[in-house]
Order: structure tokens, then sequence, then C-alpha cells
């Protein structure tokens, strides 16, 4: 088994990781029944399919300058993508997309009625939730 | 090997076609952003998945930007109904 097998055949399997994971959201997304748990399903290729295809490509093509770009698509990625939910799935809660039945336990709507205590003893102050 | 690439064309195939699905069915816009980042993401490994058969890496600078793109579409989206929510 030559060195070119070797990489074929890793290729090969990272490319089917990714596709997996692709095609696992797109399963998610169809079957799940509120925005949060889509959510769940979304992120998954968005790291791990990209970090795969990213190996993929740096074993067909080892050189720094590849390295470097893949690396810095990864960490974009990596940046990037939890804010996205984060922003996505905060926007749900507040639009109440979600199904309420479904949550064990939901920390955020006991902090805002502690931020509603505290605002209804002075009206005078500004309402909560004004970022800009 | 031809036919584990026509496997991952079928997979990448069939998560595209779910993702679409769920942009034009979507019940609310928040499942449209994240069907079409999910659409994205996919369209990125379809590009690095080809860069990889083929040995070359001409579309590598194309998968920063379509992240970048996706990150700015879905954070504006998110913001635009949190400001709609407010009213």
């Amino acid at each position: 088994m030559t060195g070119d097998e070797i990489r074929e055949m890793v290729t090969v399997g990272l490319v089917l990781v990714a596709a997996l994971m692709c095609f696992a959201a797109g399963v998610g997304l169809l079957r799940f029944p509120d925005v949060l748990s889509r959510l769940h399903a979304a992120t998954k290729p968005q790291i791990l399919g990209l970090m795969a295809v990213a190996a993929a490509i740096a074993v067909n093509n080892a050189t720094i300058g590849t390295f470097a770009l893949l690396t810095a698509i990864i960490i974009f990625q990596g940046l990037t993508a939890p804010i996205t939910a984060h922003m996505v799935a905060r926007a749900a809660y507040r639009s109440d997309h979600l199904r309420r039945d479904f949550l064990i336990r939901d920390e955020l709507s006991e902090s805002i009625d502690r931020v509603d205590e505290d605002n209804a003893g002075s009206p005078a102050t500004a309402p909560r939730d004004t970022p800009d | 090997m031809q036919i584990a690439i026509v496997l991952a064309g079928l997979l990448f195939g069939a998560g595209a076609v779910a993702a679409l699905y769920r942009v034009i069915r979507g019940p609310s816009l928040l499942d449209r952003v994240i069907a079409s980042d999910v659409f994205v993401v996919t369209i990125m490994c379809v590009l690095g998945a080809e860069m990889a058969f083929n040995h070359h890496t001409e579309t590598l600078p194309v998968l920063l930007v379509l992240g970048a793109f996706a990150f700015v579409g879905s954070v504006s989206f998110a913001r635009f109904m949190a400001k709609q929510d407010q009213t």
C-alpha cells in the first residue's frame, strides 16, 4: 500500500464524516419540533463537518499556505458559530418560538422574573432589555 | 473511491434538500434563518470536498467569504427579530 493510497483513503473517510454531519443536520431540521431543538441539530456540521473537510484538504495539500488559511477558516467559524446560535436562540426565546413543555429547566425565565420584580418598585427606571 | 464520492454526494444532496425544505416551509423566520445557515455550511463542505478530491486549493478564500456572509446574515436577522419583538 503506497502513500498515495493511504492518503486517498483518509480523504474519503474524512469527507464521508462531513457528509454524514450535513445529512444529520438536514434530518434534524426536518424532524425536530421547535426552534431550539432545530438549532441543536443545525450547529453540528458548522464545526465538526467543516473541521473534517479542512483535515481532508490539508492531507491532500500539505503546504504552509494551505494550513494557514484552513486554520483561519476554522478559528473564524469557531468564533462565529456560537455567537450566531446564541443570538438566534435568544431571539427565539424573546419572541416565544419555543415549546415550553419540552424544557426541563428554564433559568432564563427566573432571572427575567427577578428583573421584572426589581423594576416594578421603581417604574421611573428604563425598561429592561434595551441594548441599543 | 468512486462509490465513496457518489455516496458523499448523495448525503450532501439529501442534507441540502432537507435544509431547503425547511427554508420554504419553516413556520417562523428563525427556522428559515437556521435552515439557510445549514444550507450555506453544506455548500462550504461540498466546495471543500471537491478541493480534497481534485487536489487543488483554489476555492479556499470562497470558504472564508461564505462563512462571513452566513455569520452576518444570521446575526442581522436575529437582531431584527429582537427589535421587532419589543414594539
